[in-house]
C-alpha cells in the first residue's frame, strides 16, 4: 500500500506541493509543518497543489490542507487550489462557509473571582429556592386541609405502597443488623462488668430513641428521595411539568403533595418497624452469644424502655420523612432539562437529605436534652 | 469518504434488504419489505405515521435483529455475520438519531472526537483537529467547547451530524432529519444532506414523512404501509406522485389531494 507522499517544488514564487498515495486517517500522515521547512519560506508568495498521484483520501487530507490553509494565512501567502480533486475543493469551501450568526449561551469561562462570585450567588439563589419551595408546599398543603386543592388519590397510593410497603425488606435487614452490632459493641463493655443483661437496656433505648429513626431516613434517602428526584426531573427534562403548569394544573399538588404526605405517613410506621426488628437482632445476640434467656431479655427491654422513647424516635422519624421528600422534590423539580442535570439532581438530593438527617438530628437531641425529654 | 472519484455510472447494490419481517414479539410491525440501494444514492424510507420506518432504521443499523429476511451489505448479510464483522461493519455507518442524542456530559468536539479516539490510533488533538473540521462542515466552527445544552435544537442536530461523519461512513443514515426544525433550518439541512452526498459520494438513507424534503433530496424511495404492514411502493418519488398505480401512495405524495 503506498503510503502518504508529500513533495515540495519550488518555481521562482511559486511552491508546488504534490501529494500522492493514499491519504487517510491512521496512515501516518505527514505534518503540515514540514511543507514550510521545505519550503524555506523565504521567497514563496503563491502555493499550488498536484494530487494527481492521490489514489484515496478521507478526512485525513482535509484536516492537513485545513491547517495548511491556516499556516498560508499566517504568513500571507496564497494558496491556489485548483490542482485538488473535485470533492475535495467543495468540501474545503463547505467547511470555510462563515457559519450564519447563531445565538447560543455559554462562552470562555469566567475569571476566578468571578467563579467564586458566581458560585456564592448560586448558594444564595438555592437557599432563596428552598424556602420559596418550602413555601410553596406548605401553601399547597394549606389548600388540601380547606378541601380546594385537588389531590390525585391513585398517584398517592402508589407513592404510598412505593416508599411504605415495598421498602419493608431493605428496612428490615438493615435494622435488624443494626440491632446486631449495637448488641455486639455494648457486650464486649458490659461483659467486662458481667452487666450482659443491661445489652437489652442499650439496644432498646438506643434504636428506639435515635437509631431506628436515623437508619430508615438513611435508607429511604437512598430509596425513595433519590426515585422522587430522579421521577421529577425526568417529568422537568420531557416537558411533562410545564404541561401540567398550561393545563392549570399545580405541580405542587399534583406531584409533590402526594409525595410528601406519603412519605411523612410511612417514615413513623416504618421507624417503629425498624425499632422492633433492631431489638430483634439485639436479642438475637443475647441470646445466642451473652447466654440470656429470650423472655429475661425481652423482659429487660420493656422495663427499660417507655412510651417516651418511643414517641422521642417517632418525631425524629416524622422530620427526616420531611427532609427526605422536600430534597427529593425539590432538586427533582429544580432538574435541568438534559441526561446529565437528573443524574446531578439525584445526587444532591440524596446527599442533602442525609446532610440534614444528621443536622436536625443534632439539633433535635440537644433540645430533648434541654426540655428533659 | 469513498475514493478520489467515485463515477457516479458505477452504481452498484450498496444495501439490500430481502424478505424482511420485523415484529415485536407477535405482533408484526411490517412483512416481506424487499428493496435495494444503490452506492450514492439518497433513499427515502416514508410512510404514514407508526407504520415502522423508524424500526426499519433500527433494523437497518443494526440495533434490532429481523424476525425474518436479511440485510445485506455490498453483497454480505450483516445478520449471519460474526459479532465482530457486523462490528466492524457498523463502524461504516454514520447516524444521525432524531433529537440529535449528543452526550450532554460532554462538549461538541469531545463529541465528535470520541468515535475517533476509540476506532482510530490520533492522539487527542489530531482526533480535535478532525472533530473541529467535521463541525466546520456542518457549519458550527468556533462551536468545539459548547456543551449540547447551549445551542439550539437546529445546531444540535447539525452537530449530531458532525458525529456521525466522524468516522467517514459509507453510509449515512437519517432518523426523521426535519422533525422539530423550522423551514429554513430544516431546508438548510437538506442542501447539507445534497452537499455532502456530492462530495462525500457516501450513500444515504433518509426516514422522513416530510414532503417538502422527500421531492427535495431523494433519488429514490419506499412506501411503507401502516395497515397493509408492508411496502406498497418503490421507485422515485416523483415518478412515484404522478403515476404510481397505488391509490394511497399518490395522496401521501400529494398531501391528500388524490
Amino acid at each position: 500500500m503506498p503510503a502518504a507522499e508529500l513533495s515540495l517544488e519550488t518555481r521562482g514564487d511559486v511552491a508546488v506541493v504534490r501529494l500522492a498515495g493514499i491519504w487517510r486517517i491512521g496512515a501516518g500522515l505527514p505534518q503540515a509543518a514540514r511543507v514550510w521547512e521545505d519550503a524555506g519560506a523565504a521567497g514563496v508568495r503563491r502555493l499550488a497543489f498536484d494530487a494527481s498521484g492521490v489514489t484515496e483520501w478521507d478526512s485525513g487530507l482535509l484536516t492537513f490542507l485545513r491547517r495548511l490553509a491556516r499556516d498560508c494565512a499566517d504568513r500571507r501567502i496564497e494558496a491556489d487550489r485548483s490542482g485538488l480533486p473535485e470533492g475535495v475543493r467543495r468540501l474545503l469551501a463547505l467547511a470555510e462557509a462563515v457559519p450564519e450568526k447563531e445565538t447560543a449561551r455559554g462562552g470562555p469561562p469566567a475569571p476566578f473571582l468571578a467563579r467564586v462570585g458566581g458560585q456564592a450567588m448560586e448558594a444564595l439563589a438555592g437557599t432563596r429556592e428552598f424556602t420559596a419551595f418550602l413555601g410553596e408546599s406548605a401553601l399547597a398543603g394549606a389548600r388540601l386541609v380547606r378541601g380546594r386543592a385537588r389531590f390525585p388519590v391513585a398517584e398517592f397510593m402508589l407513592v404510598l405502597q412505593e416508599c411504605g410497603a415495598n421498602a419493608l425488606p431493605i428496612v428490615s435487614l438493615v435494622s435488624f443488623l443494626v440491632g446486631l452490632i449495637l448488641a455486639f459493641m455494648g457486650a464486649i463493655q458490659l461483659r467486662q462488668f458481667g452487666a450482659q443483661i443491661y445489652v437489652a437496656d442499650l439496644v432498646g433505648i438506643g434504636m428506639a430513641r435515635d437509631m431506628g429513626a436515623i437508619m430508615v431516613g438513611v435508607v429511604m434517602a437512598g430509596r425513595t428521595g433519590a426515585a422522587f428526584a430522579a421521577q421529577l426531573g425526568t417529568m422537568t427534562v420531557n416537558e411533562e411539568i410545564d404541561a401540567l403548569r398550561t393545563m392549570g394544573i399545580s405541580p405542587m399538588e399534583y406531584l409533590v403533595l402526594p409525595r410528601m404526605l406519603a412519605l411523612m405517613l410511612m417514615m413513623p410506621l416504618l421507624t417503629l418497624y425498624s425499632d422492633v426488628l433492631g431489638i430483634l437482632g439485639g436479642m438475637f445476640v443475647g441470646v445466642s452469644g451473652l447466654d440470656l434467656g429470650a423472655m429475661q431479655y425481652l423482659e429487660q427491654t420493656r422495663a427499660a424502655l417507655s412510651l417516651r422513647h418511643f414517641a422521642a424516635g417517632l418525631f425524629k422519624g416524622s422530620v427526616y420523612g420531611v427532609i427526605v421528600a422536600l430534597a427529593g422534590c425539590l432538586r427533582g423539580m429544580q432538574c435541568g432539562r438534559s441526561a446529565a442535570a437528573v443524574g446531578t439532581a439525584t445526587t444532591s438530593a440524596v446527599v442533602m437529605s442525609i446532610v440534614l438527617i444528621i443536622v436536625s438530628c443534632g439539633v433535635i437531641t440537644v433540645l430533648y436534652d434541654v426540655l428533659g425529654i | 469518504m469513498a475514493t478520489a472519484a467515485a463515477p457516479a455510472a458505477a452504481r452498484e447494490v450498496h444495501i439490500a434488504v430481502r424478505g424482511l419481517t420485523m415484529a415485536y414479539g407477535d405482533f408484526v410491525v411490517q412483512r416481506d419489505l424487499d428493496f435495494e440501494i444503490r452506492r450514492g444514492e439518497i433513499f427515502v424510507i416514508m410512510g404514514d405515521s407508526g407504520c415502522g420506518k423508524s424500526t426499519l432504521l433500527r433494523h437497518m443499523i443494526g440495533l434490532r435483529r429481523p424476525a425474518k429476511g436479511r440485510v445485506f451489505y455490498a453483497e454480505r448479510s450483516f445478520w449471519d455475520a460474526e459479532p465482530s464483522e457486523r462490528e466492524r461493519l457498523m463502524r461504516r455507518f454514520g447516524v444521525l438519531y432524531q433529537s440529535g442524542a449528543l452526550w450532554s456530559s460532554m462538549t461538541l468536539a469531545e463529541n465528535v472526537a470520541l468515535p475517533l479516539e476509540q476506532y482510530t490510533d490520533l492522539g487527542p488533538e489530531e482526533a480535535r483537529e478532525v472533530a473541529s473540521l467535521k463541525l466546520a462542515l456542518v457549519g458550527l466552527a468556533g462551536f468545539e467547547d459548547f456543551y449540547p445544552s447551549e445551542i439550539s435544537g437546529g445546531m444540535q442536530k447539525r452537530a449530531g451530524l458532525a458525529r456521525a461523519m466522524a468516522l467517514d461512513p459509507e453510509v449515512l443514515f437519517f432518523d426523521e432529519p426535519s422533525a422539530g426544525l423550522d423551514p429554513i433550518s430544516s431546508r438548510r439541512l437538506d442542501d447539507l444532506i445534497l452537499e455532502l452526498r456530492g462530495s462525500l459520494g457516501a450513500t444515504i438513507v433518509v426516514v422522513t414523512h416530510e414532503l417538502a424534503s422527500i421531492f427535495t433530496i431523494a433519488d429514490n424511495s419506499v412506501f411503507l404501509d401502516a395497515e397493509l404492514r408492508t411496502q406498497t411502493a418503490q421507485g422515485p418519488p416523483r415518478e412515484l406522485r404522478d403515476s404510481s398505480t397505488v391509490p394511497k401512495v399518490r395522496t401521501f405524495l400529494r398531501r391528500g389531494e388524490a
